[in-house]
């Protein structure tokens, strides 16, 4: 236990730097071209919702 | 995609929980011109002190937080509570957690705070905080209150049918989790009464001395950065493809703007403190992640002006469009403005001046307001199920009037701010201060008339755009209108 106490403590002090890799990870992964067309499709959801169509349809969009 | 609603979900005929959201519009109209008028009023009484009316219930000392109260949580709250509660269920394509129950329990919870805490900025009841002004029972009603508003917006998200949840809804349960936060951490407070004191209103704040006001301006200045900013970019990532009627210009920018802003804007807060007993090194911290905060903002800016991209036509027909749009370019206006002003040498001239006023108002009438009357015109026709507004031309008068409005209230406090930082700081040739204070004052007072002028201008456009909705959920549609824009379009029934 006290040997990662040591060990968490001394990570602690860098916290600034994991925020940024986290930060950056996102950034990669917005970016990644994998993730192109999930996300030109998620932009859409907004524009898909038609009230009288999901009534029809149980709140499904099509 | 996982389907099939609850037996029960539409006791009311439609799928989607749409009274209190009705409710909230109506609240939005009604405080935004109680607001701005109250706003008006004390701009008056700087440029004729008489009209202090020499009581303490009409002081200006009482009526600002009055106004700034009423503006911030009782305009932009309603407006914020009615979008968030429209959005989420529309992209999440299900009915809102506890139904219209929570939402009518919502919006009096929320009418009862704000009357509260305005009843009590009148008689003199106030923790004399900044934007925290309400004192401890108000506080704790508004706690109780937040916490069913971020069930219901949760619960909503949780059985949401579509599988990515909506950037716009990140950036609402950003602001509404960040609020939680900020309230409860400004407002750690013991009510006098308990210990043996006899007023029922007053309490001490936990922390005293240059703590009290660091966590002070942590709290004001992230009640700007998510109250005025995250909510009501929320708003612009929603509306502004919906009346545009394309996909907001990149998604992949939207995730970056959004974690970029969170990230950078909770250290900001200091810069309301600089020359202060705060720590330097605390100073410059506030001042450097202002500065950063140029990229996300303006990443967002950029992102909502070039969604039009392609369409940018539409500006010419569609004035709803145009105060969404303006609204944005507002938005990148105040966002340079501000870590401009958060820089040490700028802010030893603008601190305690009129120019932090201006900028205040060019981010609250034209950011703010702007983006709110655009969507509570695409929203009234929307909730009402009404074809169109009732007059396009009426929301164009509204968008020129307002405009102005606002371009002769911040270019008269750009004047008088500067001036008078350059007065305060003026030496003769022996050392001595050149001019008194009172002579500062007495310098601004036409600029007070320009900025008060302003401010009826936004008046009357606010009053015209009440008008408007009247009409249009009565069900009247103008002589000849809307003829520019074919039926449907403009309230996103269509599409």
């Amino acid at each position: 236990m006290d040997s990662m106490d040591q060990i968490s403590g001394f990570l602690r002090q860098f916290w600034g730097l994991w925020l940024m890799l986290l930060f950056l990870a996102i950034v990669w992964w917005a970016y990644r071209p994998k993730n192109k067309d999930r996300f030109r499709d998620d932009a859409m959801i907004p524009l898909r919702d038609d009230e009288t169509v999901e009534e029809k349809n149980d709140g499904r969009a099509s | 995609m996982a389907h099939g609603a609850a037996p029960g979900t539409r006791s009311d005929g439609t799928f989607y929980a749409e009274g209190a959201i009705r409710l909230f519009v109506l609240a939005a109209v009604f405080w935004g011109i109680v607001g701005f008028l109250v706003g008006d009023v004390i701009a008056w009484q700087l440029a004729f002190p008489v009209l202090n009316l020499d009581l303490p219930w009409t002081s200006f000392g009482r009526l600002r937080p009055l106004h700034t109260s009423a503006v911030i949580f009782a305009f932009g709250g309603n407006v914020l509570f009615a979008t968030s509660l429209y959005v989420v269920q529309r992209t999440c394509r299900a009915r809102l957690y506890g139904g219209d129950v929570l939402g009518k329990i919502l919006f009096w919870g929320y009418q009862i705070f704000i009357v509260l805490a305005a009843v009590g900025y009148v008689t003199g009841v106030t923790q004399s905080k900044e934007y925290a002004e309400p004192e401890w029972y108000a506080d704790l009603w508004l706690t109780v209150v937040w916490v069913l508003y971020i069930a219901a917006f949760v619960g909503t998200i949780l059985k949401r049918r579509e599988p990515h949840i909506y950037v716009a809804n990140w950036f609402f349960l950003a602001f509404m989790i960040t609020i939680a936060l900020l309230h409860l951490g400004n407002n750690m407070a013991v009510p006098v009464a308990l210990m043996g004191g006899d007023s029922w209103t007053k309490s001490y704040g936990l922390l005293s001395g240059v703590q009290d006001a660091m966590t002070q301006w942590w709290y004001g200045h992230n009640a700007v950065g998510f109250f005025l900013t995250a909510g009501f970019l929320a708003i612009m990532y929603y509306f502004v493809p919906k009346q545009a009627n394309r996909p907001v210009y990149s998604y992949r920018l939207s995730i970056v703007h959004f974690w970029a802003l969170i990230f950078l804007y909770i250290w900001a807060g200091p810069h309301h403190l600089h020359y202060t007993a705060l720590p330097d090194w605390a100073q410059t911290l506030g001042m450097v992640f202002s500065v950063m905060l140029w990229m996300p903002s303006w990443g967002g800016m950029i992102n909502g002006l070039m969604t039009l991209s392609g369409a940018w036509d539409k500006l010419r027909t569609d004035p709803v469009l145009r105060f969404l749009v303006v609204s944005v370019g507002f938005y990148g206006m105040s966002t340079f403005e501000g870590p401009m002003m958060s820089l040490k040498a700028v802010n030893s001239l603008s601190h305690y001046t009129d120019w932090t006023i201006g900028h205040v108002h060019s981010g609250a009438l034209g950011w703010v307001a702007f983006i709110s009357f655009g969507a509570l015109y695409f929203m009234v026709p929307a909730l009402w199920k009404r074809q169109s507004l009732y007059s396009l031309k009426l929301v164009s008068l509204h968008f020129w009037i307002a405009t102005l409005g606002i371009v002769l209230y911040i270019t008269a406090m750009w004047v008088s701010g500067i001036m008078q930082g350059l007065m305060w700081r003026a030496y003769d040739e022996l050392g001595f201060l050149q001019y008194s204070f009172i002579e500062s004052v007495e310098a601004m007072h036409p600029y007070y008339i320009i900025r008060a002028t302003g401010g009826v201008l936004f008046i009357l456009g606010a009053l015209i755009m009440a008008y408007n909705f009247y009409r249009t959920i009565k069900g009247d549609v103008a002589e000849g209108a809307p003829d520019s824009v074919p039926a449907g379009a403009t309230v996103g029934v269509q599409r």
